[in-house]
């Protein structure tokens, strides 16, 4: 079986788990993206046809969530907080620091695709702020040197490609 | 909804309306107008404009006429500088979200937004006006759609969905962001649902959705809230 | 554990067992390893601590536990040995071998390591986190332990459901969602309603950037909300509940995932809960992303699977919530609370915190404070022991400006407030909000400009879009901050934010709309010098403006 049938079919059983209710929208959506990385334009729409609903209304509910991503993310994901916490802690200049080594802008990813810079409003992790996640990995209490170290460990030797 | 009466007074005037009504109804039934953009009797309330904002004695807070149903003894006000201040706002404010230039609108004219900006006198806005620039959807063979003049009322979502039944639009995004899309996001060509049955144009209060080469005053040309109970009494023989 | 059945009075026989069970250490070490300690490296202090154990041979006296949080985050991770409550702070799995060996083989506590600051929890009145940091959430019988479940279990055997909403109406509970809507008369609402199924929604989406009192506690003591959720649903007659957390919160979710299922592994959660035929079962239902789903309408759309956005009231959610049928939605620190109640009866709850504010808050401490953590305070404490007893005062030696209180939405308060006592109705008069708990304390470094921009744009990215007011009126008053902290402006402006703002607040459909105006106008009230310098000399006294446009360039 390829991947895409595999993927295709641990989609279904999730389908069929939720009997095809038109309530589970939100957990389909929630598992596809689990599986498919992101939830593209097919994607949806076969959503729709199993659920028998309009395609507008799950691409409606697919865009008003920010949790779910429409574009493929980057191979590494960097995300910081802009919760008010980390606000107050000043993960704006982390931010800024990020965009200009890497020039790239948040909510974009560069354009080989290798490194996603995206904001999060609040990942609870207040008394740690800073916070600035790279990949999976939560940096606590972050620097500005701190985390570009780190963001260089996590490419390896790979310099990103920059517009 | 029963067949109980409810009396109560709008503007200081009685009135008895069947429980139930939403005071905007009961108001218009009795000659009196709440402007508003949002609402259109035969589509399900929305709440959204606020334009229908009233006062209830008793109560500090606002409410919008369209979804507060009436009820027994309740003394309505409909008209006061405060009222009219809000309404002002709301209207200046939908001016200056999108590209809004009578001008060179289809809609001039006919457009209800326009109209209740000239009966509300509003000459200006407080705010720096926000041009958009959206592109315009001309690809179906006589529907269009320029979100620059979309108010975001959603009457064309909702006609389409509860009288033509088949729910081609809906809202992608929120807050700012959100625009009126067709399936998931298509050019109107490639909308795999809609019937083209033209709705939409008719419901809509400004000039997003048109006919193309059609006055809108002839597309408009019916009351439109007439349009709709006739659609709806069709459905039900 | 495996699935039994069991009634009534097995819950009293586990709750004996795992007392001579744990009766047999001398010691209990508590690590804590939630969201907050774990990215600290919790998990490999929890490893060492086990390992230190075993190699000294202290494994039948001492046994470590990993447990929620203690609510000391800026100190993390952090250890607590019981007996005594030692509270270890900054743990490393070095020093875990050496507290072994000093505290649980000699008997005498590291005093260099331990946390000092007592004032931290000597105002605080920990109700709600009554077993945070001190049982291990992933173990039903340690929740039962602590007298867990036994509240249901005397709502089944010795009360009617009107028993049980009178207790509550007594208590004077007030919803901890933020509105403060009576509790009792809630309930009394949803039973008094005709038609059936009904359902509960357990509100868990906790979006207010800077705030994670729902996380922790779901995080440390899972069963309490389930117990709460149980005894509601018996009040009212509900079969089914959702609980709809934030997907943000991945470790919340694998806990309260284990323990439901382990709730329903002995017959607690199900169709025959503890055999006397009262049926309820929970769901999870995941949020993806948006601030206005904890709205009490849009959580409703959300949990069926539709965009978040609100819908006008009436019809009220008591009378027509999901799918139409009357429906329960509670935060979950207030169906925490709820087990309390009934064991100890709605009069003793009535007499904490103050008459019209009864019971304790938790809140999230963060910002500019000495001690950011998790605190539970009882109503009526003021904020100046918030912040500066509690809270220890700002560090580095800055100065104090001003504290926001009741997240994005809240207030910004200056020191002459300080003496205002946190309730409802005190936060409400002042311009500020109870919200969902979140205290931001600001030194002299922060811009009330820049603050009070922040959070508009918070608002602007988070409105639903559905009513004018909130959806084209917030983004021209963060349009408006924008060209205040960029040198553009006028003094007018002033007038024009303060009207859109007063019209933002009276004229939205939602209290998301309704709120967002306030860091606006609070600023206003209290900083007006600040925007007035900004706007006249072009000048920002913390330093935080002005800057954007030259970098840019």
């Amino acid at each position: 079986m390829s991947t895409d049938d595999k993927r295709r079919l641990a989609l279904e059983k999730s389908m069929k788990e939720h009997n095809y209710e038109e309530s589970a929208l939100l957990e389909i959506l929630h598992r596809a993206q689990e599986i498919y990385g992101y939830l593209d334009k097919e994607l949806l729409m076969d959503i729709a046809q199993s659920l028998h609903l309009p395609p507008s209304h799950v691409f409606g509910v697919a865009t008003f969530y920010s949790y779910f991503k429409l574009k493929r993310p980057g191979q590494h994901v960097i995300t910081g907080c802009l919760g008010t916490a980390c606000y107050v802690k000043g993960v704006d200049e982390i931010m800024r620091a990020i965009e200009k080594e890497y020039n790239i802008k948040r909510g974009e990813s560069t354009p080989d695709g290798k490194l996603s810079l995206l904001v999060t409003r609040c990942i609870g992790a207040c008394a740690m702020a800073p916070a600035i996640v790279v990949d999976d990995e939560m940096i606590a209490k972050a620097t500005k040197e701190v985390v570009l170290q780190k963001i260089k460990e996590v490419l390896g030797g790979d310099k990103p490609e920059s517009r | 909804m029963g067949d109980a009466i409810v009396t109560l007074k709008i503007d200081g005037v009685e009135v008895h309306v069947p429980e139930g009504t939403m005071i905007l109804k009961a108001a218009k039934d009795n000659g009196i107008i709440i402007p508003t953009l949002c609402n259109l009797e035969g589509l399900t309330p929305y709440g959204g404009c606020r334009l229908c904002l009233v006062e209830i004695s008793g109560s500090p807070k606002l409410f919008a006429a369209c979804i507060t149903p009436v009820s027994s003894g309740m003394e309505v006000t409909t008209q006061s500088e405060k009222l009219k201040e809000y309404r002002k706002m709301a209207v200046q404010l939908l001016l200056a979200e999108k590209s809004h230039v009578c001008s060179v609108c289809v809609a001039n004219d006919h457009c209800e937004l326009q109209s209740l900006a000239n009966e509300l006198g509003v000459d200006h806005t407080m705010f720096e006006r926000n041009f958009t620039k959206e592109e315009i959807d001309s690809t179906h063979d006589f529907l269009v759609i320029d979100r620059n003049r979309c108010i975001l009322c959603t009457r064309c979502i909702r006609v389409c969905d509860e009288i033509e039944g088949v729910h081609t639009l809906d809202l992608r995004m929120r807050g700012k962001d959100a625009q009126i899309i067709m399936d998931l996001d298509n050019k109107w060509v490639n909308s795999c649902s809609c019937t083209s049955c033209r709705k939409c144009a008719k419901v809509c209060p400004v000039g997003a959705i048109y006919i193309e080469g059609e006055p809108v005053g002839h597309t408009k040309h019916k009351e439109i809230a007439e349009f709709i109970t006739e659609r709806r009494q069709r459905k039900c023989k | 554990m495996e699935a039994t059945s069991l009634n009534l009075a097995d819950i009293q026989k586990i709750a004996e067992q795992e007392v001579d069970f744990e009766r047999a250490y001398k010691y209990r070490i508590n690590v804590c390893c939630s969201s907050g300690c774990v990215p600290l490296g919790a998990l490999k202090v929890l490893k060492a601590f086990e390992d230190a154990v075993k190699e000294l041979g202290v494994e039948k006296e001492c046994k470590v536990a990993r447990t929620g949080c203690p609510g000391t985050c800026a100190v993390g991770p952090a250890v607590m040995i019981e007996p005594g409550d030692y509270l270890y702070q900054n743990v490393t799995p070095e020093k875990a071998r050496e507290i072994v060996r000093d505290h649980v083989v000699l008997g005498l506590p590291v005093k260099e390591m331990l946390y000092k600051n007592e004032a931290f929890y000597k105002k605080q009145q920990r109700l709600v986190l009554r077993n945070a940091g001190k049982i291990d959430p992933q173990r039903i019988q340690d929740y039962i332990a602590m007298g867990g479940y036994s509240a249901i279990v005397k709502c089944l055997a010795t009360m009617t459901p009107q028993g049980v909403i009178y207790e509550v109406s007594t208590s004077g509970l007030r919803g901890r969602g933020g509105a403060g809507f009576p509790t009792g008369q809630k309930w009394g609402l949803v039973a008094r309603a005709h038609s059936k199924p009904k359902y509960i929604v357990a509100n868990l989406d906790e979006g207010d950037p800077g705030v994670f009192a729902n996380r922790t506690l779901a995080e440390a003591d899972p069963h309490a909300i389930l117990e709460g959720m149980l005894i509601a649903a018996y009040a009212i007659g509900a079969e089914k509940g959702y609980l709809y957390i934030r997907s943000e919160y991945p470790l919340a979710i694998q806990t309260l995932q284990k323990a439901i299922a382990q709730a329903r592994s002995i017959s607690l959660l199900g169709d025959n809960i503890l055999e006397t035929g009262f049926k309820f079962d929970v769901e999870l239902r995941f949020g993806a992303g948006a601030f206005v789903a904890g709205e009490e309408t849009a959580i409703l759309a959300s949990v069926e699977g539709r965009r978040a956005m609100p819908r006008p009231r009436p019809p009220y959610p008591a009378n027509s919530g999901l799918w139409g049928k009357p429906t329960l939605i509670q935060n979950v620190e207030t169906l925490a609370n709820i087990p309390l109640i009934i064991q100890n009866g709605g009069v003793w709850f009535s007499k904490i915190g103050t008459p019209r504010c009864t019971g304790t808050k938790c809140f999230s401490l963060t910002g500019k404070t000495k001690n950011p953590g998790l605190i539970e305070v009882p109503m009526g404490i003021t904020l100046r022991e918030v912040v500066f007893d509690i809270g220890g005062g700002v560090p580095e030696g800055r100065k104090f400006k001003a504290v926001l209180v009741g997240g994005p939405s809240g207030g910004c308060l200056p020191d002459t407030l300080l003496e205002l006592p946190v309730d409802y109705d005190s936060l409400t008069r002042v311009g500020a909000i109870m919200g969902s708990g979140g205290i931001v304390v600001l030194d002299d470094k922060s811009c009330m400009v820049d603050t009070a921009k922040f959070f508009t744009e918070f608002c602007v990215d988070e409105s639903c879009g559905r009513c004018t007011p909130c959806r084209a009126g917030l983004i021209r008053i963060k349009e408006i901050f924008d060209g205040i902290t960029q040198g553009d402006a006028r003094v007018e402006d002033i007038t024009t934010l303060e009207k859109a703002g007063v019209y933002i607040r009276d004229a939205s459909l939602c209290g998301l709309g309704q709120t967002a105006p306030n860091p606006v106008l609070t600023t206003l009230r209290y900083f007006k010098d600040e925007y007035l310098e900004h706007i006249q000399d072009k000048k920002c006294r913390a330093g935080k403006c002005f800057k954007n446009k030259e970098e840019e360039v």
